[in-house]
């Protein structure tokens, strides 16, 4: 596999491989967070083209962790504010050899341009409202590392689902994995055709109280003055998560940031079957993974390279 | 002084004009008439029932005999139609030349060889350019550049309302008079219901139609692509059906009310066949038009929507839709394809998808889709899709293409089994924005003669020896 654009296509093998190596690096990285020498020598490029606090800062500390070189570039303070085009942003880019391209742009379709444009490996870190592939595998192997193999398990995705690329890629990467999912908010912000997806589509929480899972969307305030919804009061009295609606035995999540007061109730955030920081602290090591499982050129088996890196660690 | 019965006095209304001549429409280069004598070509005219292998000459221009053992005379090129079909050259009432103030896009000169090179004689070009074609000046000036720099007949159309701001009315007389071949602000539609209704009443004293584009922005707003299970996967902002269809049924009944008639551009979905269907059977004064991309594709070529030269408005619907639009060209329903050739620079259509502009080229590819993907499917029956590649300019008043002794010469030579890669050769157009780049399509057109001159030849079909 040269990129990782998108969940779609991606088989439930592909995924797991991803999850067990990022398994992986945690035990060997420990919580001494060592580094380790797989991109010694190279160059990724972190091309942030939209905000982003987790994203951008957990691919940064991801390939750093690597010992990779990085550069970062964003919109703002760039040449792209000055109009410069993806495609010519990309090629300049491309002199400095990288060994890979994050890419997170407003635009859908983006992170397969840049890859059309580079030899470098491409990673989607969010194109527009498509898809945000990292984001869904690391909720993937943080729910696996609570809960186990997510076969049978019932998620509910809560919010703005049409809007969001978050939940087009977790949709895809929690049914691969044999869960069955269910999205749900309001009308104008749920499509009808992703039942079509093979999700349940519902426009009120009644029944997620069987959810084992609930995943939280943020809202954008927008959302009120584009006329999707009549007002915040609307949203919150039908679809906050609060700690009323939220079962001791149920699991919280949400890929941040989180809108406190709209879409989660601030007693829920903090509480102890939210999975919010845990999910931050795995985006480090599943994204350390994905650089791992695209560049290192390894024909060696998996187990020796693991006992290479443990020795250099020791020495 | 007589005092018989007072003379009664004639409204001003039922007093005859005096005959003005008919504005000329069509504006093409000089160059020598074609002297050709076409061998062996099968003649194929849907409209005179003509499918016949036999000997065309054109003298000076002009069809002058048709027949078998046909002898050329002096200085007269011949050419060997031998498994070649010729059929009336196509006309294409929907073109963007981009002139003036986008010529970057495209110009008369290069707009028009694309057209010859897709084997058309005659194009109406759109009014959407910057200035618009909303004053008779600008107007003029098209004209006079087209007289020295098209190479098939081009007609200009004029906008509805000034500076296509969709409130006030044209000067529609004026431009009528001057020469316009439609009212059109395509590009965008005539949102306010009052306008349109004042436009449709005005124009009675310019006689020309109505072309309109049929969109309600509230309802497309934020869309790139059709709103569908495509749109959904992907992210992307949709454009719903309902924004086409409901201007639809709306425009209707106002062509009706008022008795006008007005057409209906790049018709794209099965509520607006549906709409066109029941407006005509009330006997309303519409039209409507399908493009050959619309027919022949569907939103899953938008795939994983890296590519925006699948992206155009209306955009590219399901495949229900696409056959509503086959059903709709066969019963009559639409009256015509035309192509809405729309260039736009490389680097503009290589911006991602939702920010790239709408619209892709389709002079050069549009009879070989048409053969292609619908003639040869077994959809549509090679006479009614000729029919329908010719009878586009009518209702503008546009004289129709015809094999017959005495009509000018617009004529294109296609070999239909030849094969060819869309893109390969280059473009003739300046801009390459095709939804069809790299397809290989069947019917090549080898030869167009438009308006009694050889506007194009293929690069590899030769001149033969005179005899």
């Amino acid at each position: 596999m040269r990129n990782l654009l998108e969940i779609e296509g991606l088989s439930r093998e592909q995924i797991e491989r991803f999850l067990a190596r990022a398994e992986s690096l945690a035990s060997i990285t420990g919580s001494e967070k060592k580094k380790l020498p797989t991109l010694s020598g190279r160059t990724v490029v972190n091309l942030f083209l939209e905000a982003s606090t987790r994203t951008s800062t957990s691919f940064d500390l991801a390939a750093k962790r690597l010992s990779a070189d990085i550069i970062s570039v964003r919109s703002d303070g760039s040449s792209v504010e000055k109009g410069e085009s993806l495609k010519d942003t990309v090629q300049t880019l491309t002199a400095y050899e990288p060994a890979a391209i994050v890419v997170r742009s407003p635009h859908v379709a983006s992170a397969q341009m840049v890859a059309n444009w580079t030899n470098a490996a491409v990673i989607n870190a969010g194109d527009g409202k498509h898809e945000h592939p990292t984001q869904a595998l690391l909720d993937a192997y943080t729910l696996r590392n609570r809960l186990g193999p997510l076969d049978g398990l019932n998620v509910w995705i809560v919010g703005d689902i049409l809007h969001s690329r978050v939940a087009r890629s977790n949709i895809l990467a929690f049914q691969q994995l044999g869960a069955d999912v269910t999205v749900c908010g309001p009308p104008t912000l749920v499509p009808r055709e992703f039942a079509e997806l093979g999700c349940e589509v519902r426009y009120s929480l009644a029944g997620s109280e069987h959810a084992d899972v609930i995943y939280v969307l943020r809202l954008q305030r927008e959302r009120m003055t584009q006329g999707h919804l009549p007002s915040m009061g609307e949203y919150i009295s039908q679809y906050q998560i609060n700690a009323r609606r939220l079962g001791a035995n149920q699991l919280l999540m949400h890929p941040g940031p989180v809108n406190r007061g709209v879409e989660l109730a601030d007693d829920v955030v903090d509480a102890p079957n939210s999975l919010i920081t845990q999910q931050v602290q795995a985006g480090v090591v599943v994204r350390m993974a994905v650089f791992y499982e695209l560049l290192s050129t390894g024909n060696v088996d998996d187990g020796e390279q693991m006992k290479v890196a443990t020795v250099e660690l020791t020495r | 002084m007589s005092s018989g019965p007072p003379t009664p006095i004639r409204p001003l209304a039922e007093m005859p004009l005096p005959p003005t001549p008919a504005p000329q429409l069509l504006y093409q280069r000089g160059g020598s008439d074609a002297q050709l004598l076409i061998r062996g070509a099968r003649l194929f005219d849907p409209a005179l029932e003509l499918d016949e292998t036999t000997d065309v000459l054109v003298v000076d221009g002009v069809i002058s005999a048709i027949g078998t053992d046909i002898k050329a005379p002096d200085d007269c090129e011949v050419v060997d139609g031998s498994g070649k079909t010729l059929f009336p050259a196509f006309v294409d009432p929907h073109v963007h030349l981009r002139t003036p103030g986008f010529t970057y896009k495209e110009d008369l000169e290069s707009g028009t060889r694309a057209a010859a090179a897709g084997g058309f004689c005659q194009v109406i070009a759109m009014a959407n350019t910057n200035p618009p074609v909303d004053s008779v000046a600008v107007l003029q000036a098209l004209q006079r550049q087209a007289a020295e720099d098209a190479h098939i007949p081009v007609a200009f159309g004029a906008t509805v309302t000034r500076g296509m701001r969709g409130a006030e009315l044209s000067d529609m007389h004026a431009l009528a008079k001057a020469g316009a071949a439609v009212f059109t602000d395509d590009g965008v539609p005539i949102a306010d219901a009052g306008v349109l209704r004042r436009a449709l009443r005005y124009q009675a004293v310019a006689g020309l139609v109505l072309a309109l584009h049929e969109e309600d922005h509230t309802l497309s707003a934020g869309g790139s692509m059709h709103e569908g299970v495509v749109s959904a996967r992907l992210g992307i902002g949709g454009i719903p059906s309902i924004s086409e269809s409901a201007i639809i049924a709306r425009d209707a009944l106002i062509a009706e009310y008022e008795g006008q008639p007005i057409h209906m551009q790049h018709l794209s979905a099965r509520e607006s066949v549906q709409a066109v269907r029941e407006a005509k059977l009330r006997g309303a004064p519409v039209t409507c038009e399908a493009s050959p991309h619309h027919l022949a594709l569907t939103d899953a070529a938008v795939g994983d929507g890296s590519d925006a030269c699948f992206k155009m408005n209306p955009p590219l619907r399901t495949e229900d839709d696409r056959q509503a639009l086959i059903e709709g060209l066969c019963d009559g329903t639409i009256d015509f394809i035309a192509t809405d050739h729309a260039p736009h620079a490389g680097y503009e259509k290589d911006e991602p998808f939702e920010d790239a502009p709408f619209g892709v080229i389709g002079l050069e590819t549009a009879f070989s889709v048409i053969y292609t993907d619908l003639v040869l499917t077994g959809d549509l029956e090679l006479a009614l899709a000729v029919d329908r590649m010719i009878c586009g300019g009518e209702i503008f008043g546009l004289p129709r293409p015809r094999i017959a002794e005495g009509e000018p010469a617009n004529l294109c030579l296609v070999d239909l089994d030849a094969t060819w890669v869309v893109g390969e050769a280059g473009w003739q157009s300046k801009s390459s924005n095709s939804c069809f780049q790299g397809r290989t399509l069947s019917a090549v057109v080898l030869m167009t003669i438009a308006g009694g001159q050889v506007a194009y030849r293929a690069r590899s079909f030769a001149i033969q020896e005179v005899e």
